[in-house]
């Protein structure tokens, strides 16, 4: 195997990784604001990607303006899913949780399917498709900008976090709720809040995606499982470890599909999902947690 | 448990003179995959309405039960009669194996877990090629034979598919009165106080989870002959969820919940025929409000609309 063609692999791995920590983060921020895995989190990317689409070809908006609008319109989904789904719920169990959010996802696409149909659309690339030479390995322009994108919305998460006082209300939601809310932090809207950053950065990264990867109505499935894969090696935290997590997640798919077999790209994936969750389910880089009853 | 005995007895005399009327046909046709849809309900039932645990990969084990049962028909010459227990012996084995790791893990975890095993059994079914045909599927499976009668039509078919249906409802309806089904119960409520009571918690989630993929396992061998063809297509993550919403519709912990929840299911389709594109909308929708506002399914939830409606009527709260 040519050294060349695996920095090829990893190149192209890890605009895909970035992708996959885009929408890990989105599980993140939503499970440590609320608990809940959002099964529906996949399904925010292939809303942002399709109207995105639509945007560029029924309003005929320019690109700088399309991405701006589809994200506000998938966070508005996001929103109404919190709004309508989550928080009326009376019985809110783990089980119960997970069956709706699997409900909203399956009704996200099946609405999607009916209004964009069954056919994948592509998008053109932000800045053209002229390949750039590095190093031997070749990438396209929509690799840098799917990088530059990440990085961006990625420090604009840490700043909302860490200096910012409605950033700061969420961490402590996530630390403690209860305790939380005895501090005067109103918890409900935080978990409002948790909905709509990752819906938006889901939608964000469909967007930046949809170029490369194509979007169609049921694209969501895939990825969100796979962002939920790199959040799981990141333990769960909305920062670099799930950066991390992401990133290792794509190259090694890129990787197994290049040098062991296309087929079972997908499966590596979940092989790694698998091994991580029986091994170490609090992730790569956290401490085992003894379990509170 | 006589009374429930009766209910059964009448159930299992509706569900055996149902398709005479018919004689064979379309509708009959249909009902056989309430048969075989039941018994999956069923057996999903078991793990997630009894103890608690969601699997989100049991189309993945519908899927081994009829590869495996197809294979070694087509590929290797054994009797279907043979092959049917083999594979579920198999798929027993496999999911005693992978529940070990799998069942100690809660919630969320474990509903992720699952679902990606059952998207690794998707992708082998589809990569794996020489064995199971790939995405074009597998035919010409033989059918089951009892002496010179084979099992070919669809009339002859709903028997059988229904003999074991009826039996897992059976079966079901015993675990859930006896000792195992207390314990199930009682790690559904609270796994610590389980424990603490002596309930080995870590075995018993075990069991049932291979003795629930054994149930489906079956369904699938039966499926594959009955069928006489399998793809991969009717075994991924939307059957799964498919399946969990006959669950939680029928109604979660009921021993004929599961049947109403795959009876509704399979004939929804069919009655909203020519709105083929719109099944998946309903079924999501179906999913969400079910669990908003009828959380204990069809089986609690009608007979409590019943009340409430009696009530407004009479005026006067009797309870």
């Amino acid at each position: 195997m040519q050294f060349d063609q695996i920095i090829q692999f990893s190149l192209s791995g890890l605009s895909t990784g970035a992708i996959y920590a885009l929408i890990g983060i989105g599980f993140s921020i939503i499970y440590n604001a609320t608990g809940i895995i959002n099964f529906a989190q996949g399904e925010f990317v292939m809303v942002g990607g399709l109207l995105t689409l639509s945007c560029l070809e029924l309003l005929h908006l320019p690109i700088l303006a399309a991405v701006p609008c589809a994200v506000a319109a998938s966070t508005l989904v996001g929103v109404l899913f919190e709004r309508l789904a989550i928080r009326p719920l009376r019985n809110p169990t783990p089980i119960n949780l997970v069956i709706i959010t699997i409900g909203g996802s399956i009704l996200m696409r099946g609405l999607a399917m009916l209004v964009w149909g069954k056919d994948t659309h592509g998008i053109a690339s932000f800045s053209g498709d002229d390949p750039i030479v590095i190093a031997g390995a070749t990438i396209l322009p929509q690799h840098l900008w799917i990088l530059g994108v990440t990085l961006l919305i990625i420090s604009i998460n840490k700043f909302y976090f860490y200096h910012t006082i409605s950033g700061k209300a969420m961490r402590a939601c996530a630390y403690n709720r209860r305790a939380a809310s005895l501090v005067g932090i109103d918890v409900r809207r935080m978990v409002l809040f948790s909905f709509m950053i990752s819906s938006a950065m889901g939608a964000a990264a469909g967007i930046i995606a949809a170029p490369l990867t194509m979007v169609a109505y049921d694209v969501g499935v895939m990825l969100g499982l796979k962002g939920f894969c790199a959040a799981i090696i990141g333990g769960m935290s909305s920062g670099i470890p799930t950066v991390i997590g992401g990133l290792l997640l794509g190259v090694l798919e890129s990787l197994g599909a290049g040098l062991i077999s296309s087929g079972y790209k997908d499966a590596i994936a979940f092989i790694i999902l698998l091994l991580l969750l029986f091994l170490r389910p609090q992730g790569l880089f956290g401490k085992p947690e003894s379990e509170r009853v | 448990m006589k009374r429930e005995l009766l209910k059964f007895l009448a159930f299992a005399l509706f569900m055996l003179l149902l398709p005479l009327p018919f004689r064979g046909g379309y509708l009959v046709n249909v009902l056989i995959f309430v048969g075989i849809n039941t018994m999956l309900a069923v057996a999903l039932n078991l793990l997630l309405g009894y103890a608690g645990q969601i699997s989100l990969g049991h189309a993945g084990f519908f899927g081994l039960g009829a590869y495996l049962s197809a294979i070694l028909t087509t590929k290797y010459g054994w009797n279907p009669w043979a092959a049917l227990p083999a594979g579920a012996a198999i798929v027993g084995c496999l999911a005693g194996l992978v529940g070990f790791p799998i069942l100690k893990l809660k919630g969320h975890y474990l509903a992720m877990a699952t679902l990606g095993l059952g998207i690794i059994i998707y992708i082998v079914f589809n990569e794996t090629v020489d064995l199971t045909g790939g995405p074009s599927g597998l035919s010409g499976i033989p059918n089951l034979c009892l002496g010179s009668v084979c099992f070919d039509s669809d009339f002859k078919n709903y028997y059988l598919i229904w003999v074991f249906a009826l039996l897992t409802v059976l079966f079901s309806l015993n675990l859930a009165n006896s000792r195992v089904g207390r314990a199930l119960r009682a790690i559904h409520d609270s796994e610590v106080a389980a424990r603490v009571v002596g309930v080995n918690a870590r075995i018993l989630k075990v069991q049932i989870f291979a003795l629930s993929a054994v149930i489906c396992s079956l369904a699938g061998g039966l499926y594959a002959h009955t069928m006489t063809f399998i793809a991969p297509a009717s075994f991924g993550f939307n059957f799964s969820v498919e399946l969990l919403t006959m669950v939680v519709i029928g109604g979660l912990g009921s021993v004929y919940g599961p049947f109403l929840g795959a009876a509704l299911l399979t004939l929804l389709p069919e009655i909203l025929r020519g709105a083929n594109d719109y099944d998946i909308v309903i079924y999501g929708a179906l999913l969400v409000l079910m669990v908003m506002f009828m959380s204990g399914g069809l089986v609690r939830g009608i007979p409590d609309l019943y009340r409430k409606v009696l009530r407004l009527k009479g005026g006067v709260d009797h309870a």
